[in-house]
């Protein structure tokens, strides 16, 4: 087991050397000078070689790229060009934002998505089943940022019981767990959990069918086990592959927040993103995206290993 | 010499065998969903391609007098947009350019993907290794996540955006040909293929190809929906085409001012993604239940 941990490990590294070079080589992909997005439009020759000694992008690239992860090493993103504070200062404000809307998302998508699954899989072939797995594709097939705009036309405009926009009254980002702020999550989290909900039915409906095929079923059955005894063998043997998913799923929600966080103005990386997109802020989008992407790479990891910790099955080479 | 009469010669021509394409042809015509949702989609294609001559309004032709008419106005039958545009002109006018961004990337990933897969799954060794490290770490970023840095670096832009979402593709097209091919690569007939003196390329064309193709194709068809979803955020934040010209996730984008004026026209943008998404979904579930002939 501990063999198995520490080859998974070993495996990251150079997954983070890979992903830190795609981030870094981002800038560099843009069209035009770096230093465009820097210099104010009327800035003399002097002031443009002056910043670009500054920024270093006088040198040769892989030099460069080595000063950028000695740096990004010591926590240092660079400075964001719109506000003039740290890259890391503004994602690790935003980080937590993202990570309760994840984590609220993933709350109703994966009991949703579980429930279904289970159903779906146990009635399989019947009108329950279908009803499952009609709701499971619109799911996967909704474009999440179109189902919160049809949200916030049902709930906010038309019934106008919630809030269509913002993390807090007022715009402030400042959270409280009491229902004034709570309410601005309930959008938001709906419409992230569509996704995660369709894939987790789909996933656990054909676990649940496979499982209950398989001969050592039969043998419970004959052996005189009541069906929530069976259940119950059906949900252990679905959990390890179940969990991996969900892991993963979580790790899209946390990285892949910015169209639902566009649409309700959520206060997180995505929303972040987004204005360092059009901002031309390219520090702060390389940032953003590093510590995002590095987030999604341990998040597989932990998940890898709690999987091969609970499923003894598990004992890859 | 020739003992044998010339008609003996002549085998009487074998029946013609359906071949395994005809029957999962055959089997997909048969699932009543897969027929609706191909019916769908082609019909929304069709007009797309053909919307100069299908009689419709001028979908750039605003007018300030009549912005926002509901749905079911005379002449505008599903209403008229936030510049008083014609709601239908532009729904199918705009499926021009997202059907475009929306399938040429999984087009293009199906292209170079499978190359790289067959590649990589074929060489083995160094050559595989550095194939699929190097896929490994684009597995490292979320999709949709890619997709925006690719394009938020690159700029806005159709070209941009496909260039961004053929690059998400890549990497996932890639694995599966190499598990697939590295799966065909130790079977019997390659072997005997390899014995009997056919060089790599043949073998690869040959004998390969034929058999890997299939599970790649359905792959990438159920990336189409994604690739659809993915194209029109990007243009939904502004990443895509520019106003006015008409496409599903920008419409969105420019109707979402009128969503207290006339929420049903601002939704229905989305609505067009919507069902040309589910359709894939559906085509790309029965093609696969159509090819597992097992069943």
């Amino acid at each position: 087991m501990l063999a198995y941990i520490a080859r998974r490990i070993v495996y990251v590294i150079p997954i983070v050397i890979g992903v830190a070079l795609v981030c870094f080589l981002l800038v560099h992909l843009a069209p035009g000078d770096p230093l465009v997005a820097i210099l104010p439009a009327d800035a003399s020759q002097e002031l443009a070689a002056q910043l670009r000694t500054a920024y270093g992008f006088d040198r040769p690239l892989p030099v460069q790229f080595g000063i950028w992860v000695w740096k990004a090493l010591n926590g240092d993103l660079g400075t964001s060009i719109a506000s003039g504070r740290p890259v890391l200062a503004e994602v690790m404000s935003a980080v937590g934002n993202t990570i309760m809307l994840a984590l609220a998302a993933a709350a109703i998508g994966f009991f949703l998505g579980v429930s279904l699954g289970l159903i779906a899989g146990y009635y399989r072939n019947t009108w329950i089943d279908k009803v499952a797995t009609s709701i499971a594709v619109m799911g996967v097939s909704v474009p999440h940022y179109w189902l919160g705009i049809v949200l916030v036309i049902i709930f906010s405009v038309q019934l106008n019981w919630l809030p269509a926009v913002g993390a807090g009254p007022g715009g402030s980002s400042s959270w409280a767990w009491d229902w004034t702020h709570m309410q601005y999550l309930i959008l938001p989290a709906l419409t992230s959990a569509a996704i995660p909900m369709g894939i987790i039915t789909r996933t656990v409906r054909a676990l649940t069918g496979d499982i209950l095929s398989q001969d050592f079923v039969e043998a419970l059955r004959a052996k005189g086990l009541n069906e929530r005894g069976v259940f119950r063998h059906v949900i252990k043997n679905a959990a390890p592959t179940a969990m991996a998913v969900m892991g993963l799923q979580l790790g899209y929600m946390l990285g892949g927040s910015i169209l639902i966080e566009t649409v309700f103005s959520w206060p997180g990386t995505g929303l972040l993103l987004n204005s360092a997109i059009f901002q031309r802020d390219l520090p702060l989008l390389q940032g953003t995206i590093l510590v995002l992407a590095l987030f999604f790479v341990f998040l597989n990891l932990i998940v890898d290993i709690a999987q091969a910790t609970i499923d003894p099955r598990i004992k890859r080479s | 010499m020739s003992a044998i009469s010339e008609p003996a010669l002549q085998v009487p021509a074998a029946p013609k065998s359906n071949g395994y394409w005809t029957t999962v042809g055959r089997r997909l015509l048969r699932d009543k969903l897969s027929v609706l949702c191909g019916s769908i989609l082609l019909a929304i294609l069709l007009a797309a391609l053909f919307a100069p001559w299908l009689g419709v309004a001028d979908p750039y032709q605003g007018s300030m007098i009549r912005r926002l008419r509901p749905v079911g106005t005379p002449n505008y039958i599903l209403g008229t947009d936030e510049l008083g545009r014609d709601m239908l002109a532009r729904l199918i006018y705009g499926g021009r350019l997202s059907l475009l961004t929306g399938i040429l990337p999984v087009f293009l990933a199906f292209i170079v993907g499978t190359t790289l897969g067959l590649i990589a799954g074929y060489a083995g060794g160094k050559l595989n290794t550095i194939i699929m490290r190097t896929v490994d770490v684009f597995f490292a970023f979320p999709s949709v996540l890619l997709a925006i840095a690719i394009s938020g670096a690159l700029g806005a832009g159709i070209l941009n955006s496909i260039v961004s979402l053929t690059i998400v593709f890549i990497p996932q097209i890639t694995r599966v040909a190499e598990s697939v091919t590295t799966g065909v690569r130790n079977r019997d007939f390659v072997e005997a293929a390899r014995a009997s003196g056919a060089d790599t390329l043949t073998i690869m064309r040959v004998h390969m190809l034929g058999n890997v193709l299939g599970p790649i194709f359905v792959y990438a068809t159920g990336l189409i929906s994604v690739s659809m979803i993915l194209a029109s955020g990007l243009s939904f934040l502004g990443l895509g085409t520019k106003p006015p010209e008409p496409e599903w996730g920008l419409m969105l984008n420019t109707l979402r001012t009128a969503i207290y004026a006339n929420p049903v026209v601002a939704a229905l943008p989305g609505v067009m993604i919507f069902a040309v998404s589910i359709c894939f979904n559906l085509l790309s579930d029965g093609l696969r239940s159509a090819m597992d002939i097992r069943n």
